[in-house]
């Protein structure tokens, strides 16, 4: 026996680690580019603009990061299990809609309202999540499919149930007030007043960062966008962890839903549209790997803070607006390439 | 390996089957292993080893036959119901995920936690302990359990598959071709875990092509043609040349070597 086995490992350090600077391990994790890129332009709008560092501005950028921030998050999530969900901003929308539809228009009691939106996301949801699953068709058609018909019957359907094109009303609506409260409140702290989304923003954040890190379904998920045979093979329930990722980001659809609902009392039927490749690219911004298993939750919600941050910082610095698009592409180029070099060092020799 | 009778073996096939859709790959295999022993199931590419491994491991029932656990008849709804009999099994293309970490993929489908429900959380400090414990046992000496799996070498990967295979399997191994990628090295140190193994009182399965690696290690010898059996030899039966002319088909290797000599 002792012939057959080599000397055991020594325990503590072993002379074939190169001594890895601890900066340079810092910077293996996937949320370190987009902190870096954060810190570059957090500084720069600091110091071009005025409004930029102001409590007013600062609030109102930290807002936008959020309502995107939630969704990137949820997104990232999907995509570290290998998939894309297309139909995550329209639903923002379809939920906004339904909420104000059945309570203007048919009078319905507004948490019953909530609670029959939310199901009726997660029932989308899980018909994305069963449709990839069982047929094998890549999520990117199925859910752009998805997409398509929550765009087409969120006009259409309010056209036809309110002769506009937004649900307006909400206010007049018992107990709103109190929802206004949860989802639309403002809250002072340090003399900012933030808008409460943002802490919906971070406890969302903590809690897809300690589902991945610290739970078995975070191994599985990480598992399934890495290597879904190698997963299917040890057991793990490949099916419901996958559909349980797509009734994620609309669970997530229908919380911004709510968020925007209450914030402003009005939904427009366009809400969302458009805005879920800017989830995507908030998510590959934050290290996530297009091709799944790899990825952070913290780096998504740094990734929308960038967005959010651009979004404001381009208007306080009075430059057109369609920089914005271009900023974001550049942004997105950037770090895909610096994804891709970690992936190679990452050595995917299999 | 108390309380279960040492004369009944652990694993039995009796005449078993397997057809998928108007294809028959597998027709009429009987073999069995008992703690402590290794049996290599030898066969060239198409003879079925690969059918008859899906069947042991519950990855796909059988069609015909009979499958006995501990001497009474079972039938797998899926590779976890084979994993939660103690029926372990190490895939050709290992079951990892090259991106995680060392210790996650130890540990991968079988995640210690603790807590209830969905507020269990996963116990880091002691996978990474029983990673590396484990891993040294099998005299496995790796750098760093948190590295990605992606970035050791072809044999440490199949160490710790097989490893891993031992620390949660207990009972039966099943090995897929775990030499066949190797060079004459690092096959070497793997045929060493899995006489460590046998030794360890587990039944090994394994599936091979090559009679070089199988004979050194073997108990018994299943021998695999075009789905079916052309017979079962214990070590004493049989010497290696004898082995791997019956797994070249024979008879037709004879046919041949005299079609080639002639031209």
């Amino acid at each position: 026996m002792t012939s057959l086995a080599p000397a055991p490992a020594r325990p503590g350090s072993d002379e074939r680690l190169a001594a890895r600077h601890p900066v340079a391990r810092l910077l293996r994790r996937p949320e370190m580019g987009a902190l870096v890129a954060a810190l570059a332009i957090f500084t720069y709008f600091s110091l071009a603009t005025n409004a930029f560092l102001s409590p007013a501005g600062t609030a109102t950028w930290l807002y936008s990061a959020s309502l995107f921030g939630i969704m990137a998050v949820a997104v990232a999530m999907l995509m570290i299990g290998g998939e894309f969900d297309l139909s995550a901003g329209a639903m923002t929308g379809t939920t906004g809609l339904l909420v104000g539809a059945f309570t203007t228009q048919y009078g319905m009691n507004l948490w019953f309202a909530m609670l029959l939106a939310l199901l009726i996301a997660l029932a989308v949801g899980a018909a994305n999540g069963i449709l990839v699953v069982k047929t094998g068709i890549p999520s990117f058609i199925v859910t752009l499919a998805t997409f398509f018909i929550l765009q087409g019957v969120n006009l259409a359907g309010t056209k036809l149930i309110t002769g506009q094109v937004a649900i307006q009303g909400m206010t007049l609506v018992p107990d709103f007030a109190v929802g206004k409260a949860i989802f639309g409140s403002t809250i002072p702290v340090l003399g900012l007043d933030l808008k409460v989304s943002i802490f919906w923003w971070i406890g969302i954040t903590a809690l897809a960062s300690w589902l991945l890190l610290r739970t078995r379904y975070g191994n599985w998920i990480f598992a399934i966008g890495g290597q879904l045979q190698s997963a299917v093979q040890t057991g793990v329930p490949v099916r419901r962890t996958r559909i349980g990722l797509f009734m994620g980001t609309a669970a997530a659809g229908w919380l911004v839903g709510m968020l925007s609902l209450f914030d402003v009392a009005t939904v427009q039927a366009t809400t969302g549209i458009g805005q879920e490749f800017v989830y995507i690219i908030c998510a590959v911004v934050g290290g996530c790997l297009l091709t799944g298993g790899y990825g952070s939750a913290i780096g998504a919600a740094l990734g929308a803070l960038i967005y959010g941050m651009i979004l404001q910082g381009i208007v306080f610095a009075q430059w057109d607006n369609n920089w914005l698009k271009a900023f974001l592409g550049g942004m997105l180029l950037l770090a895909v390439l610096v994804n891709l070099s970690v992936r190679r060092q990452a050595g995917v020799r299999a | 390996m108390s309380g279960v009778n040492p004369t009944v073996p652990i694993l039995e096939v009796r005449g078993v089957g397997k057809v998928y859709g108007s294809v028959i790959a597998l027709t009429d295999i009987s073999t069995s292993v008992s703690a402590g022993e290794v049996l290599c199931v030898l066969g060239d590419n198409g003879a079925g080893k690969s059918t008859l491994l899906k069947v042991l491991a519950g990855v796909h029932p059988h069609s015909t036959g009979e499958l006995l656990l501990d001497g009474e008849a079972v039938r797998f709804d899926g590779p976890r119901h084979a994993l939660d009999a103690g029926i372990a099994t190490v895939h050709q293309d290992l079951a990892i995920v090259p991106l995680m970490p060392v210790w996650r993929n130890f540990f991968l489908g079988a995640e210690l936690s603790a807590g209830i429900g969905p507020f269990s959380r996963l116990k880091v400090a002691e996978m990474r302990a029983v990673t590396s414990a484990e891993l040294s046992r099998m005299g496995i000496d790796l750098r760093d359990v948190d590295q990605p799996i992606g970035t050791l070498s072809g044999g440490e990967r199949q160490s710790v598959a097989i490893a891993r295979a031992i620390y949660f399997g207990a009972r039966v191994v099943i090995l897929d071709e775990p030499t066949s990628a190797l060079g004459v090295k690092q096959a070497g140190v793997v045929l060493r875990y899995v006489a460590q193994a046998r030794d360890r009182g587990l039944a090994v399965v394994f599936v091979t092509h090559n009679p070089h690696h199988a004979y050194p290690v073997g108990d018994r010898f299943l021998v695999l043609n075009r789905g079916a059996s052309l017979g079962e030899f214990d070590k004493t039966g049989i010497r290696i040349a004898e082995l791997t002319r019956l797994m070249a088909g024979g008879a037709e290797l004879d046919t041949l070597a005299r079609e080639i000599e002639r031209s």
